[in-house]
């Protein structure tokens, strides 16, 4: 089974909490929907929600929280469904 | 014990970078551009007579770091800090460490941007120095009778607001005591409800403000006004298009507004550049204090093109310890100034943020003419900061002349390689309502809904 990747299609900062007090909002290894978010992405003080855009089990994150992101990078991976 | 600036730190980015650099420049005094790693190819570090990197791109570990900008300080042997807009410009505790490190802090004092930055007291200070603030019951209301009684000098229509409040909850409309008696209880239980504590105040409410605002520049003894801006044109509370004067405004209206802020900016004993805000009723023509912006703003040059005052320049000299060296009447208004705000931001796609990099790049030129930029041709936007790109301002003779050249620079523009709010200027430019300046906060808005749903993006 091929893996896949969650990638943005935006450039910014990428953060796993709604705010630095909350919980993340997936851990690795969950299970996910196409459309459960798995983190945020800033562009110039806007920000929009990172989904995972497939069924699966989510693998590691390849970039850390309030990490600097490119456009396309991949930000997880996920074991599809 | 005033010392001279020797060496200034810029502690900001962007196009305000620029614009500081260039008046720091104007009066001899080197600079050292503070950047974050994301901003090493920037205007402002090309231009600084050094560049000293605070951090990463992020802006809390570079712009908005207290400790790099200290140890900037001590590195570059910079003796004064300019804080530009947003960022750390209103931090009173950044301001008072500055001042620690026996720098100059190019702005107010400490007190003053704390004592400004709090509502309550920013509105105690300013009725003491008889500037009118938003009327509103002089505390929490529990019943309909002392609520009537308080509604007498607060004026209809109203807002019950929930003290406990925020985000729009607990807020109801009452245009008459029928309405106030029917919706007071119901503010009450919403307020019980929403916040644990039903305790609720009045609150006039102006259907119509417009945002009206003073410039002013003291030097701790003595104030002067750069007379108002016009800033009603706002899509989330954020300014698109502004002016200078009002167009709302007669010259009786106008000496009154802006002898209100030289008021309060002396019983401040106030130093360096500031605005105050003011909401102005259309219906009634009364005007109310609502908050002092302790620093230099994003719209400052249309009050510099109707005065011939470079505000900037005027800020560094007055931290260096000179005195103001202007009195009201060597201060004209001259004829009418706009400013037209470049985001990069899509308005097909309802302003989503589009950084990208700077491909096409041809400013606008010509008789009262002026762009305030950071960026060039090959320059990077990065997408970790503020969306603002240029402004484009304007100055005529009068209005007219004005918005007619304020039509030829959009034309004359070419930005490409992103997204911008260029051509949404150009449409705006086309409503007469704005050519008759009949608009108040809400205009913009409307007009953006209807576009919307016209189809004609």
């Amino acid at each position: 089974m091929a893996e896949h990747t969650v990638i943005t299609p935006l450039p910014g900062t990428f953060y796993r909490k709604a705010t630095p007090d909350s919980a993340v909002y997936v851990e690795e290894g969950a299970q996910v929907s196409a459309d459960t978010v798995i983190g945020l992405i800033e562009v110039m003080k806007q920000f929009s929600e990172l989904t995972a855009g497939a069924a699966g089990r989510l693998g590691a994150f390849l970039v850390e929280d309030g990490d600097p992101v490119e456009p396309g990078q991949v930000i997880a991976t996920l074991d599809p469904a | 014990m005033t010392q001279a600036i020797r060496k200034l730190l810029v502690a900001n980015r962007g196009e305000i970078a620029v614009r500081i650099i260039h008046a720091a420049k104007a009066l001899g005094i080197p600079t050292v551009a503070a950047c974050s790693e994301a901003d090493i190819d920037s205007q402002a570090a090309r231009l600084a007579d050094e560049v000293h990197i605070l951090g990463p791109s992020r802006a809390d570990k570079s712009y908005l770091n207290v400790e790099a900008l200290l140890g900037a300080l001590q590195v570059t042997g910079a003796n004064a800090v300019h804080p530009g807009y947003g960022f750390l410009s209103e931090n009173a505790d950044f301001a008072e460490a500055v001042l620690a490190a026996g720098a100059i802090f190019v702005g107010p004092s400490p007190q003053t941007i704390r004592r400004m930055g709090d509502k309550a007291e920013a509105r105690r200070t300013a009725q003491e120095a008889g500037v009118p603030v938003v009327p509103g019951s002089p505390g929490e209301l529990f019943d309909v009778d002392s609520a009537l009684e308080a509604a007498e000098s607060v004026g209809y229509p109203l807002l019950i607001k929930a003290s406990a409040g925020g985000g729009g909850r607990g807020i109801r409309l009452a245009e008459n005591a029928q309405q106030l008696s029917e919706e007071f209880p119901r503010s009450q239980r919403e307020a019980q409800a929403a916040f644990g504590n039903g305790a609720v105040y009045l609150e006039r409410f102006i259907s119509k403000a417009r945002h009206i605002e003073v410039q002013v520049l003291g030097d701790g003894k003595n104030a002067v006004h750069l007379f108002e801006r016009e800033c009603s044109l706002q899509r989330r509370r954020q300014k698109i298009f502004e002016e200078a004067p009002s167009p709302a405004l007669n010259q009786q209206q106008r000496e009154t507004l802006c002898a209100s802020a030289v008021r309060l900016t002396e019983a401040l004993g106030y130093t360096g550049a500031g605005t105050l805000e003011y909401l102005y009723d259309d219906v009634t023509g009364e005007f109310f204090f609502i908050e002092m912006n302790t620093r230099i703003q994003v719209e400052h040059p249309v009050s510099e093109l109707i005065t011939g005052i470079d505000l900037v320049q005027a800020m560094l000299r007055i931290a260096g310890g000179e005195p103001l060296g202007l009195r009201q009447s060597d201060i004209q208004l001259n004829g009418a100034a706009l400013q037209m705000r470049l985001n990069a931001e899509d308005p097909s796609r309802d302003f989503f943020p589009s950084p990208g990099q700077v491909d096409t790049l041809i400013w606008p030129q010509g008789e009262g003419v002026r762009v305030d930029s950071h960026l060039y041709q090959g320059y990077r936007v990065p997408p970790y900061y503020d969306s603002l790109l240029a402004k484009l301002i304007v100055h005529g003779s009068d209005r007219a002349q004005a918005l007619a050249r304020a039509r030829l620079a959009v034309e004359q523009t070419t930005l490409t390689g992103m997204a911008s709010t260029l051509s949404l200027h150009g449409e705006l430019l086309q409503q007469p309502w704005l050519h008759s300046a009949d608009f108040h906060t809400g205009t913009l808005e409307t007009w953006l809904a209807e576009r919307r749903s016209g189809g004609n993006a």
